[in-house]
Order: structure tokens, then C-alpha cells, then sequence
């Protein structure tokens, strides 16, 4: 009859899946064309999935966006504020203080440009590493595939640069940088630094997911990142001035994605800086650091999609 | 061999490997039973950063980066074993009810069979997406409740259209308007049981296959709760099979036709309604202790 265990039995050890004997259960699945609950779908089908998510994956970004600053009186302003007193507080320091402008023309525009296209890379990077592990509750409550998250946290940066870039272009009217047709390759650098920077929000993703404390460590890394990238000295005088450096450090600092994504819009925006100032082969590197982190960081992050949401 | 449908002896789960026979039995040719989610030994175990000490300093981090394998245990990661080799087998058409006292694993195994908890052992077969009644997360209380409806319901992967579409049904449901235009402020200036009745008319404002319902009857005043549980009635004309976490025995009784009882995480017993019910109830009248 039916009676009810007065004590559980001692939790003994599970069996494992694999150790198990071919079962009914996986029979009577198949009879009926059931599916394993959470398995991963294949790549083609993850593309289609995301893309059919896509208006999520905007309206996720601007929302995010928005509430940012909702509860501040001046409200939207700070969109603006906010990266206009970065780039007072860098000009204090480097161009004041240090002197890094000496012999870079131009320099106010320059420093600018950098710090700007350097912190959309630098944060799309910091909200990637927390696009899964910040946002469990999300993960564990709704389907949709994962992918959807840091892709969404650098479309929110995307949109914060382009509040940035219109500060910018005061500025550079203001300065008195003549307005010209370069400005137009604005688009192709922004969007091929914007499919980079998700890239590597995904492996950042995968990684936080797994080990949250990457997200401790991450500042001290980007900031060494930073301070190689010529976000606020000339790469280009610095090379010339040291011709003695081996080989492989000049390479690896005239390579450096970072780097490469700067040089590009200052070459866009600003007339004293020079083609010749430019890596060669610029736009091969950056369509290639493009592809490689965002092909590759898709792949890599929807290698562990099942196992999103594990705390 | 009982069949699910002639209200089955309850089972009694002495050990547990063949536990519940009922559920992993396969119907008879001929019999319309089909089954939606067949749940096969399943494990889940939660893993918690943090108990130990250390957490934050910088050669702390490193190690359990670098020797994540290894040190588990050492490096303050606490394994929770939530759910502990539950199987059974729901079929289209049934109302399921589960219940067990607090932190008994009831929503962690509903977040499993809805394929957002990935299983340690064992493995969960569905037909289609079980969903879970809930948007809870997707809302950001910064914005408005208006913003908010179209966020949830992208969220649950309705299309821009489709949440156009309900947009006006969703906010009369919840009644928001009621007390002047509060769709347009942000919902962090709702009172707790506005929210709760704006998230829960998000929620259930798409259709399921598998729909499962976590507690969610239990919000809003009296004349909300009526309207929810008829709008609960209505989701489960058209879903297959519906499940039900709930605490309240009562709405359980009215809804659930089965009744899996989960205890430390294993399943104690499974079958018809009154049944479980009883020794639940006698379990629950002793202080739930033993």
C-alpha cells in the first residue's frame, strides 16, 4: 500500500548518465519525436535564432541605455557629460602635466578621438566578461540564445559612442579640423571595430561565465592595454624617435587591434594626421582582427551555450 | 503497471533507481497518452562561489583560475545538490502539480525541464519549449511600463508586431490604468502589487505548449487573483501540459489532476492529487521534520 520513506536514504552517489543501461526512457523519446531540453542547437540553427531575437537584442541595448541615467536630474545630458569630462580629465593630465602633446599637431582632437574609440572597446570589453555571469536571473528565467546578451551589451556601447562622436565633431569644428570626405570612413571603422569588440565580449562572456573573478582581473588588464594603444601618445612619433627597439615590439605595438581602430578615425577625422602615420596594410588588419574575433568569439561562445546558467 | 490516467496507485519510492514506474512506462499501442517531458534520473547541483575565504584578493582569484579543476573544494566552491535522480513522465493534457516544503527543489527542477538549468546527470526530453510563466527578469524598473511591456514580450520571443498587437489587451488586463495614465512612469514608482500585476500580465500574454506556472497565483488583490486564474484556465485549454509550484493546497487541488512531491530533492511520491495530498498534508502537520 502506499506509505511514505520516514528517512531518505542517505544520498548515495548519482549514476551517471553514461553508466546506465539503454533505456526505456530515451525509447519512449524517440517514439514521440521528444528532444533533450537545453541542448545546444547547431551552429546554422543559432544564427537563425539570433537573428530572429534581433529586435530583443536592440531593444535590450537601448533600454539598458536609458535607464543608465534615469534617475539623474540632467537625465540624457550625462550621455554626453560623461565622455566630455573623460577627455578633460586625460587632457589635464597627458597634455598639461605630461607633455605628451609636444610635436603632435592637432593634439586636442587627437586625444579626444583616442580616448573615445578606446573606452567603446574598453567597456564593450568590461560588460562582455558580466553579460552572463551579471545577468543569471535573466538566463535562468527566459530562452533565448545567449549570444544575445554580449552582443547586446556592445550594441549599448555602440550607441554610447555615437553620442560621444557627436561631442566630437564639436569639438573638431571647434578647433577648427576642416570638415572633409574622409569623415565618411567613419562608418566602415566603427562598424568593423564594432564587430570586434562583440567578438571578444563573447569569449569574455564565455570566460566570466565560468570564472566571475575574470571580472576583478579585467580593469588591471585593459588598462595596460590602454596605455599600449597610443591612446594618448603618437605611436607613429614614438616608433621613429626609437629605432633601436626590436623588432617584434614594434610589430606587435603597430598591430595591436586597439591601436589599429584609433589610427583608423583619426586618420578619418583629423586633416594633420597622416596616411603615412598609419600601420601598413591598416584596413587588412582591421577587417582581419575584425573577422578572426568575431567569427571566432561566436564560435568559441556558443561552444558552451547548454551550459549557461550553472551559478 | 498502473496507467497515468486511472488516478495510479501512489508510488512509493523505497529507492531510486526503479522509483516511478508509472512514469517511465510506455503506453500501449493504440493509446492516445503522449507523453510531453520525460524526465530520466535527473541530477542538478548548484555551484557557489564565495563560501570560503579569500574571495576578492588577487592570488585567490588567480588560483581558482588557473587550478579551477583541482580545488573546488579548496578554493571555497560549495557544491549544492538540489534535485538527486528524479524521473517521471508527464503526457498532453495533464495539469501537474509539485510540492514540497521550502528549498526542496521544486523551481530548480522546473528551470531544468524548461532547458535554462543545464543537469549534472541524466537527461530531459521535451516536445517543443516548455516555458516558465515569468519575465520578472527582463524588466528593468527604470523604465516605463510601457517600455517595459514591449521589453518583456521581445523577451519571450514575441515579435515587434505581436507585442503591438496585445499591447492594449496586456495593459487593460493588469488594470495599471485604472488609477490614472501610471503606464507611462517608470515602474520603480509602482506600489509592489502593481508590478506584480503588470509582470504577470506580461507573462501570460503568449500562448505555451509546456507551460509552467512557479507561484505565480498568488498576486494582486482579490479581483485580480479571480482574473489571473482565469487567464491561467485559458492558458492551459491551450497549452499540452501545464505544471504548478505552489504552496497553496487549495489551488492545487483545483487545478491538478497529478502530483509530484519532492522532498531534499527526491522525489518522494507521485500520483493522483488527493492522494499525495493527504501524506503531504500529515507530513506538513507534523512541523515537516522527521
Amino acid at each position: 500500500m502506499s506509505q511514505v520513506l520516514h528517512t531518505p536514504p542517505p544520498a548515495p552517489d548519482p549514476v551517471p548518465a553514461s553508466a546506465a543501461p539503454p533505456d526505456d526512457a530515451a525509447a519512449l523519446a524517440a517514439r514521440y519525436g521528444l528532444t533533450v531540453s537545453g541542448a545546444r542547437p547547431s551552429l546554422p540553427a543559432y544564427v537563425r535564432q539570433l537573428w530572429a531575437r534581433r529586435h530583443f537584442i536592440t531593444a535590450f541595448a537601448t533600454a539598458k541605455l536609458t535607464a543608465q541615467y534615469s534617475q539623474a536630474k540632467l537625465g540624457q545630458v550625462w550621455q554626453v557629460a560623461t565622455p566630455l569630462l573623460n577627455a578633460a580629465v586625460y587632457y589635464f593630465i597627458f597634455g598639461e602635466l605630461m607633455g605628451t602633446s609636444r610635436g603632435v599637431p592637432d593634439y586636442i582632437p587627437f586625444l579626444v578621438t583616442g580616448v573615445f574609440v578606446w573606452t567603446f572597446t574598453q567597456s564593450s570589453i568590461m560588460a562582455g566578461t558580466r553579460a552572463i555571469s551579471g545577468s543569471l536571473g535573466l538566463v535562468r528565467a527566459l530562452h533565448f540564445p545567449r549570444a544575445a546578451l554580449p552582443v547586446s551589451y556592445a550594441l549599448q556601447q555602440l550607441q554610447q559612442l555615437l553620442f560621444s562622436m557627436a561631442a566630437l565633431f564639436v569639438i573638431l569644428l571647434c578647433v577648427g579640423v576642416p570638415v572633409s570626405v574622409s569623415w565618411l570612413l567613419v562608418v566602415p571603422a566603427l562598424a568593423l571595430q564594432f564587430v570586434f569588440n562583440a567578438g571578444v565580449a563573447m569569449i569574455m562572456a564565455r570566460m566570466g561565465a565560468r570564472t566571475p573573478d575574470i571580472a576583478q582581473l579585467m580593469p588591471f588588464v585593459l588598462r595596460t592595454w590602454m596605455y599600449v594603444s597610443g591612446v594618448m601618445w603618437s605611436i607613429d612619433k614614438v616608433l621613429t624617435a626609437h629605432q633601436d627597439m626590436p623588432h617584434i615590439v614594434l610589430v606587435a605595438l603597430e598591430c595591436n587591434p586597439a591601436a589599429v581602430y584609433i589610427d583608423l578615425m583619426r586618420f578619418a577625422l583629423i586633416d594633420t594626421f597622416h596616411a603615412s602615420q598609419l600601420p601598413h596594410h591598416v584596413w587588412a588588419l582591421a577587417v582581419g582582427w575584425a573577422l578572426l574575433a568575431g567569427v571566432g568569439g561566436f564560435i568559441y561562445f556558443w561552444k558552451a551555450e547548454e551550459t549557461y546558467g550553472r551559478g | 503497471m498502473a496507467d497515468p490516467n486511472n488516478t495510479p496507485v501512489p508510488t512509493v519510492v523505497a529507492d531510486r533507481v526503479p522509483t516511478v514506474e508509472t512514469a517511465v512506462s510506455v503506453p500501449t499501442a493504440g493509446s492516445d497518452l503522449v507523453p510531453t517531458v520525460v524526465a530520466d534520473r535527473v541530477d542538478i547541483v548548484y555551484r557557489v562561489n564565495g563560501t570560503g575565504a579569500g574571495r576578492g584578493s588577487a592570488t585567490a582569484a588567480l588560483n581558482r583560475i588557473l587550478r579551477q579543476k583541482k580545488t573546488e573544494q579548496a578554493s571555497g566552491v560549495r557544491k549544492v545538490h538540489a534535485v538527486k535522480a528524479v524521473s517521471f513522465t508527464a503526457y498532453r493534457g495533464e495539469a501537474i502539480g509539485l510540492i514540497g516544503t521550502n528549498g526542496s527543489g521544486k523551481s530548480t527542477l522546473l528551470k531544468a525541464v524548461a532547458g535554462l538549468l543545464p543537469v549534472e546527470h541524466g537527461r530531459i526530453y521535451t516536445d517543443g519549449q516548455p516555458s516558465l510563466l515569468g519575465v520578472n527578469a527582463a524588466l528593468m524598473n527604470d523604465l516605463t511600463g510601457e517600455r517595459n511591456v514591449y521589453l518583456g514580450g521581445l523577451a519571450m520571443g514575441m515579435s515587434r508586431e505581436q507585442v503591438r498587437e496585445r499591447y492594449q489587451e496586456i495593459v487593460d488586463f493588469s488594470g495599471i490604468n485604472e488609477k490614472g495614465d501610471f503606464i507611462t512612469l517608470p515602474m520603480r514608482t509602482y506600489s509592489s502589487g502593481m508590478a506584480a500585476r503588470l509582470r504577470f500580465s506580461i507573462a501570460a500574454a503568449k500562448d505555451h505548449d509546456v507551460l509552467m506556472i512557479d507561484e505565480a497565483l498568488a498576486t494582486g488583490d482579490r479581483s485580480f487573483q479571480k482574473r489571473s486564474e482565469d487567464r491561467i484556465r485559458e492558458l492551459r485549454k491551450h497549452a499540452g501540459t501545464v505544471f504548478l509550484v505552489s504552496h497553496n493546497n487549495r489551488s492545487i487541488r483545483d487545478t491538478c489532476d497529478r502530483v509530484l512531491w519532492l522532498e531534499r530533492g527526491e522525489l518522494l511520491m507521485d500520483g493522483a492529487t488527493e492522494d499525495v495530498l493527504k501524506e503531504y498534508e500529515k507530513f506538513t502537520a507534523g512541523g515537516g521534520t522527521r
